[in-house]
């Protein structure tokens, strides 16, 4: 019998990257038009007051502790699924040098802009 | 009468003539119920006898026939002059297969990945490592559990999913579309216990972290099988695989 070698398999790594892209797809494909909407449209428009956007508002919204989970969620998960694809666009239109690098820059930048926007919200309790 | 004719171009290549594939025009017959694969058999029996392609069922069952038409991963024998007249017909090999002679492609990298996922029903062992015998009955199946991967098991291996695949064609190491869905067949095969083997090909960079769900395969199989769908979902059983490997190392 001839022997069989079984092959290595190398486990991948993606699906942590991948779960972060489909959770800011979501955000991004639901909330974002959302908040368009609100801030660029209702408020000049005049259809919301205001009132309710002054900086006093928002930022006791940003430093309640639910407040400051949104704004976390609202910009890092976004943040992730935006680099996740350019990392893959790179690939796709054959940028194949230093995809080490490409891979440590993008989800890199992603990592310190959360733990960026992490810090000043802990700050402004 | 007056014969309407129609224009086919063929992109030929005949290794021991042609250092470089070239285009040759055809002038068909043109019927409205004329298929590309019956053109090409036309241009075969009646204009020039050196033509090379595969077919054999004519009925969109046995895979063979694929080819580019202006550009699109068609089936020969599924695609009809009609949708394309008065306007030429451009007709290449399947794309990202190396050619072979004419529209007759390599297809040696697609057959090995098919046989790489193991696509057979490997039975469950019980603890004397044997499995179960004959006189122990069948392997039942409920209408409801063989739903579960009937689409999926629809393949007629033609290959146009892969000439459609543009990650495929960035990287031939990635395991593609139709073998991929084949894996999630039996996978999805409650007969069948051999999901932790087959998920270690699934886990890999080539494996389903090839694709970037582009979702072109589904567009053009001829079978309706939806190979992204079956990419997807396995993404999913993959990013559970990862998560139970996380807290139970092997
Ligand atoms: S999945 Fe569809 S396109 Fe791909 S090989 Fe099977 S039948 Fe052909
Ligand atoms: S000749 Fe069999 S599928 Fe076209």
């Amino acid at each position: 019998m001839t022997e069989q070698k079984e092959k290595k398999y190398i486990r991948s790594h993606e699906p942590i990257f991948w779960g972060l892209f489909g959770a800011g797809g979501m955000l991004t494909a639901f909330l974002t038009p959302v908040m368009i909407l609100i801030t660029g449209l209702l408020i000049p428009l005049g259809i919301i007051d205001k009132g309710n956007f002054n900086y006093q508002t928002l930022h006791s919204f940003a430093t309640s502790w639910y407040g400051a989970a949104i704004v976390l969620v609202l910009v890092a998960l976004p943040l992730w699924h935006t680099l996740h694809r350019i990392f893959h666009a790179l690939h796709d239109l054959g940028v194949k040098r230093g995809r080490d690098w490409q891979q440590v820059l993008c989800y890199g930048f992603a990592f310190a802009v959360s733990v960026f926007t992490f810090t000043i919200l802990l700050q402004m309790f | 009468m007056n014969q309407k004719i129609i224009e086919i171009d063929i992109l030929r290549y005949r290794p021991e003539e042609d250092d470089h594939p070239f285009t040759q025009t055809f002038d068909v017959p043109y019927s409205a119920d004329m298929s590309i694969l019956e053109a090409l058999q036309y241009i075969k029996d009646h204009l020039d006898s050196s033509i090379s392609f595969r077919w054999s069922c004519r009925m969109a069952i046995c895979g063979s026939c694929g080819l580019m038409v202006n550009g699109v991963p068609k089936l020969g024998c599924k695609a009809f002059l009609r949708d394309y007249f008065p306007k030429r017909i451009s007709l290449e090999p399947l794309a990202n297969f190396p050619i072979e002679r004419d529209l007759v492609v390599v297809m040696d990298d697609f057959i090995n990945k098919l046989e790489e996922i193991k696509p057979y029903i490997i039975p469950e062992k019980n603890e004397a490592g044997d499995k179960k015998c004959l006189s122990e009955g069948a392997y039942k199946q409920t209408p409801e559990q063989m739903e579960k991967y009937r689409q999926f098991s629809m393949c007629i291996n033609c290959g146009l999913c892969y000439a459609a695949c543009p990650q495929y064609a960035l990287d031939k190491k990635f395991i593609g579309p139709a073998a991929l869905t084949l894996l999630a067949r039996y996978n999805r095969d409650n007969r069948d216990a051999g999901s932790a083997e087959r998920m270690k090909i699934v886990n890999q960079e080539e494996g389903v972290w090839g694709c970037t769900f582009v979702g072109y395969c589904s567009v053009v199989c001829p079978k309706g099988v939806d190979p992204a769908a079956a990419i997807q979902l396995l993404k999913v059983e993959s990013s559970k695989d990862y998560l139970i490997g996380m807290f139970k190392p092997e």
